[in-house]
């Protein structure tokens, strides 16, 4: 059978590799899952289970259930000071994920060039080629504390992109960005006239410094869309729900995608991420808490054993400098020796060359045995 | 949260945790958190430190029930007399005064049934304000301060994902 290039164009993933070293192992402590490790809150568990003992297994609305549609819109009108339309500007999908690839396909046309900040997410690239538009790498760097800036916008040829797709906090770097920082970016966006694309979905997952969206700057709201959901702050992955904002036309052209590829996200989890908004608010912030704990815990081991390691801000990742020039060879080494399983950094993009991607999404007895584990073999 | 505070959420997480953990966690000196902890243990904050077991597993058998007594007063004995007599007895775990049906519930611990119907006859419903007691003997625990029993966590997650 013929396979379509778009898609033989896809190298497989780069973490394929590790895996499956991985999966032949006992004993792997694994710092590579980019996952909370918590349960979802029992609350939106039991609103999932009630909703099937009522017998609500029909598909909902094409964008979402209204009641679900409207605490987004609700909530997000606490964070910025414009609220999005329950019914035109909303649309809830399964997972961010799939957010994403509807608004590749609905904003992308063959050629277009879409901008995306690396070190990156490992989807935004595949997303953008199945749509037919040309990925254009942005490099940030640890220098700039791997932020987005002017400069690296302008160097980059971003001003001729015709979308730029950002994610902050950062997976994988753990970056954040200030208001500040974000002004100078979103009056680049202003000048160049393009399309964000803005993976918001760690936005409650910062340590210090509060989340600030793109969307709220001057102008943005009407050439953003926000994506977010319910994987990462609600430990939520498995029920696959996620949503996107942006002015109506946008959110009608994805919807668009969106009614023939998935007809509406899953009705089981939009009642438990209905109950998540309403009542889930404390688990978050026990959550939150308790990755703040073993980040620090984390950075201070790193600094102990001399590994230079940037300060993340938010998500649940550290990305420190690679102690050997060859990534993968410490990556895989690491992985047979001491069975501690993380991610190179150049799975992410270029600019991710000689990093790691460790995930702090880990009890903190792992975490303690698996930095042993590393400094023994640095030994 | 307070550095109290939060030290207490750790510890209530696992009391295990060594200083030089707590330390890291909480972006703090080692010192500090073992004065800290000295304090809590000084002032009566933190009585004590255990383990979570589940018995369900271990060879040794061990039995638990929960009691519940009701009492009646006189002028010269109150709920803290009997309370000062009940504490006394090693097989109590726990003993509450609660509002509703009963007065006290109380918790036993020991290693056969006989024995803990034993303790019951012969050193609790003696006491002569007791003028009841209603014994249920705990089956099966799902959870106890706040962990899980039963099947372990076993983490069924990808060793890698995005
Ligand atoms: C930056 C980012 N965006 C989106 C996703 C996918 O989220 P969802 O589970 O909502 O599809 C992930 C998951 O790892 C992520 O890290």
């Amino acid at each position: 059978m013929k396979i379509a290039d778009r898609v033989q164009q896809i190298p497989p993933s780069g973490i394929r590799k590790f895996f499956e070293i991985a999966e032949e192992m006992d004993d792997v402590i694994s710092l590579g899952v980019g996952e909370p490790d918590f349960t979802a809150p029992w609350a939106a568990r039991e609103a999932a289970i009630e909703s099937l003992k009522d017998g609500k297994t029909s598909y909902t609305a094409n964008r979402g259930m209204r009641e679900l549609r409207e605490a987004i819109a609700k909530r997000v009108s606490v964070q910025y000071d414009f609220t999005y339309d329950p019914d035109t500007e909303v649309l809830v999908t399964a997972g961010a994920s799939e957010a994403l690839d509807v608004a590749f396909r609905a904003l992308v046309d063959p050629g277009d060039v879409v901008a995306i900040a690396q070190p990156s997410y490992i989807s935004y690239v595949p997303g953008v080629t199945f749509a037919g538009g040309e990925p254009l790498p942005v490099p940030t760097h640890e220098e700039d504390d791997f932020k987005l800036t002017r400069e690296v916008l302008e160097a980059n040829g971003v001003a001729d992109a015709d979308l730029l797709v950002l994610c902050y906090p950062n997976n994988p770097t753990g970056a954040i960005m200030t208001e500040s920082e974000l002004a100078e970016v979103a009056a680049f966006v202003r000048e160049h006239d393009l399309t964000v694309l803005s993976d918001e979905i760690y936005a409650d997952l910062t340590y210090g410094e509060e989340h600030t969206s793109i969307a709220t700057f001057e102008g943005l709201r009407e050439r953003t869309v926000v994506f977010n959901g319910f994987s990462k702050a609600y430990a939520m992955t498995g029920l696959r729900l996620g949503y996107a904002l942006a002015p109506a036309k946008t959110i009608g052209a994805m919807n668009r995608v969106h009614q023939y590829s998935m007809l509406s996200a899953p009705t089981t989890a939009q009642y438990a991420a209905l109950e998540a908004l309403e009542s889930c608010d404390g688990d978050v912030i026990e959550m939150r808490d308790q990755y703040n704990r073993r980040r620090q815990f984390v950075l201070s081991r790193f600094e102990e054993m001399g590994i230079d390691c940037f300060e993340a801000k938010g998500a649940f990742y550290v990305f420190p400098e690679c102690p050997w020039e060859d990534t993968d060879a410490f990556a895989e080494q690491l992985l047979q020796e001491q069975s501690v399983a993380l991610v190179p950094g150049h799975v992410f993009g270029e600019s991710g060359t000689g990093h790691l991607r460790v995930s702090y999404a880990t009890g903190l007895d792992d975490l303690r045995e698996a930095m042993a584990r590393i400094e023994a073999f640095l030994d | 949260m307070s550095t109290r505070d939060e030290l207490l959420a750790l510890l209530l997480e696992n009391a295990r945790y060594s200083t030089e953990d707590l330390a890291r966690q909480m972006g703090a000196d080692e010192a500090e958190v073992t004065a800290a902890i000295e304090e809590l243990e000084a002032s009566g904050l933190i009585r004590g430190y255990q383990a979570v077991v589940d018995w369900d597993r271990a060879d040794r058998e061990r039995i638990r029930a929960l009691v519940e007594l009701n009492v009646t007063l006189d002028r010269e004995t109150g709920y803290d007399d009997i309370a000062d007599r009940l504490v006394k007895f090693p097989p109590v775990k726990s003993l509450r005064l609660v509002s509703g049906d009963y007065d006290f519930a109380l918790e036993v611990e020991g290693d056969s049934l006989r024995e803990v119907s034993k303790f019951i006859s012969e050193k609790v419903a003696p006491v002569p304000e007791i003028t009841q007691t209603v014994t249920h003997y705990i089956m099966e625990t799902y959870k106890d301060r706040g962990f899980e029993m039963g099947d372990g966590h076993d983490d069924g997650r990808l060793s890698f994902s995005p």
